[in-house]
């Protein structure tokens, strides 16, 4: 964050006033990650995940980057949080600390992900290291601008984006079924799976599983 | 844009996020009584009991503010917060007029008043695993399915009108607005309509606070001020709902002398729509949880793709 600030402005021994609030905003962005991942209670470190990820909206919107912004929000805080905290819920995540929580897998997931920041901060300077966002002109980041980019320079990898995540829902969806002809209640409560389409399946399939399991397919029977 | 104007505005949306919740819980306390042919109390200040709702909010405020034993205190009490605040942000970006009549014109509106009205529903959240009581759990466990299964049509929606105007600007959205679009997009005016409903968690989609089921879902362990500050979420979400629809969907300030009287027709069209909101709560029975399932994923989102399809189909037929 230090790097990127810095290097985005020609002279940065005085800088501006959004430069500022961008490295602040940077540290607290990056205590409220750590505080994720250090946390001993469950649903807090979620929580905090929301403080992160609003943090990194925030960035967004001071490089001028607002649609983005509203995305990141959109997408992260109201709906991969809200999934997480489903999951937490699901498995009646405990208040207080759960010390059953932590893997032995710490020190690899540590090195892992020192690595891949470090190699992304390298990479990201190291590419942009002489491109310069003018904030004080017409916004960079304007709905307009970033849809023309996305759609004529970046398509491709747009497209490919969306494969990918398309194969993402496929697997989620392979896992989610189990098949065991033995279990007889799988075929009636995980037949609502293929006609949920695809964002679905994997979603709701989980609330008549956890919550309802046998009402719902009661009323599949009669219906 | 100088401090005093700036001043204004917030000024202005303050007022509106203070009155207009109340204003819609004092017409359903008195639409929900002459619809079920009771009278409810009608002596307090006189004039068909006006003055109840004054008492009722002295009544919240004496209320001990019990925080439960087991429950993670600080995620508690700051759950209602969560739950009201981004109602008052979603507002400032809500057009009532032509022109500058809007707290903060916003380029990504349509984007940035769901992403925001999205981080409302983490209140409720926070609140039902917060409180150490099942029932509050399954109502908090309820909350997230239907948001996550309801977000979806509501954004395709509401990205049909942005498709037509060509733009995700609210103001835009109502410049390039025409009198046909009514018909044109009236299906995805439906599907968000309900999707929104779904996300206030009003009647018929309540289950995550049915009451004969799981006492009142997350909000079981709130007392006094915070469950107050629960239920006007609620009635600053139905204000939202109503306002958002009228401008996407119903035209916002166009019509007949919209030069001079443009915010009387936008609030006029939130009104009735806000009345359509309560009245649905009387003549509708709460939807099973599977119900509610079933109708977001095989009904509304289908039925929301569709009008993108159309929507495509005649803007560019009409270029």
């Amino acid at each position: 964050m230090n790097l990127a600030a810095a290097g985005a402005h020609p002279g940065f021994l005085s800088p501006t006033g959004v430069e500022i609030v961008f490295v602040l905003v940077g540290l607290a962005t990056f205590g409220a990650a750590l505080v994720t991942v250090t946390t001993k209670q469950l649903v807090h470190a979620a929580l905090w995940l929301v403080a992160a990820l609003g943090g990194v909206a925030v960035e967004y919107l001071l490089l001028t980057a607002e649609f983005i912004a509203w995305v990141q929000v959109l997408i992260y805080v109201g709906s991969v949080v809200v999934l997480l905290l489903f999951g937490l819920m699901l498995t009646k995540a405990p208040i207080g600390p759960s010390p059953d929580a932590d893997s032995g897998n710490r020190p690899v997931a540590l090195a892992v992900a020192v690595i891949s920041a470090g190699t992304l901060v390298t990479l990201v300077v190291d590419a942009f290291r002489t491109t310069w966002i003018g904030l004080g002109t017409s916004a960079k980041g304007s709905t307009r601008v970033t849809g023309e980019a996305l759609f004529r320079g970046w398509v491709l990898p747009f497209e490919a984006l969306s494969v990918l995540l398309l194969a993402a829902l496929v697997g989620a969806i392979v896992l989610s079924r189990r098949a065991d002809p033995a279990n007889s209640s799988a075929p009636a409560a995980g037949s609502p799976t293929p006609t949920d389409g695809g964002t679905g399946g994997a979603m709701d399939g989980g609330t008549d599983d956890a919550e309802d399991a046998d009402p719902a397919a009661d009323g599949e029977g009669r219906s | 844009m100088d401090v005093a104007d700036v001043l204004w505005r917030l000024a202005a949306v303050l007022l509106a996020f203070l009155l207009l919740p109340l204003i819609v819980g004092q017409a359903e306390h008195k639409a929900m009584a002459h619809m079920q042919g009771r009278v409810g109390p009608m002596y307090a200040g006189g004039f068909h009991g006006w003055a109840q709702l004054v008492a009722d909010g002295v009544k919240f405020a004496q209320k001990e503010d019990i925080v439960p034993e087991g429950a993670d205190r600080r995620i508690f009490q700051l759950a209602p917060a969560v739950a009201l605040l981004p109602y008052l942000v979603v507002l400032i970006v809500i057009p009532v007029g032509d022109g500058d009549a809007v707290g903060q014109a916003v380029d990504a509106g349509v984007f940035f008043v769901l992403a925001v009205m999205g981080v409302g529903v983490l209140g409720s959240l926070m609140g039902g695993w917060a409180s150490a009581n099942k029932f509050s759990l399954l109502g908090g466990l309820r909350t997230a399915a239907q948001l996550l299964a309801y977000e979806l049509p509501m954004l395709l929606a509401a990205a049909s009108v942005a498709m037509a105007a060509g733009t995700l600007s609210l103001p835009g959205i109502l410049e390039s607005w025409q009198w046909w679009w009514l018909l044109w997009q009236i299906t995805g005016g439906l599907v968000f309509f309900t999707a929104g409903l779904a996300e206030l968690q009003r009647p018929p989609f309540d289950a995550p606070v049915a009451d004969s089921e799981i006492i009142f879902g997350a909000f079981t362990e709130y007392t006094g001020l915070r469950f107050a500050l629960f239920l006007l979420a609620e009635y600053a979400g139905i204000v939202v709902l109503s306002a958002l629809t009228a401008v996407l969907f119903l035209g916002g300030w166009h019509g007949p002398a919209a030069a001079d009287l443009g915010w009387v027709w936008t609030l006029l069209k939130t009104a009735v729509l806000a009345f359509v909101v309560i009245w649905l709560r009387v003549s509708y029975p709460r939807l099973r949880e599977d119900q509610i399932q079933r109708l977001a994923w095989t009904v509304l989102v289908p039925l929301a793709l569709f009008q993108i399809a159309l929507t495509g189909v005649v803007k560019v037929v009409i270029q």
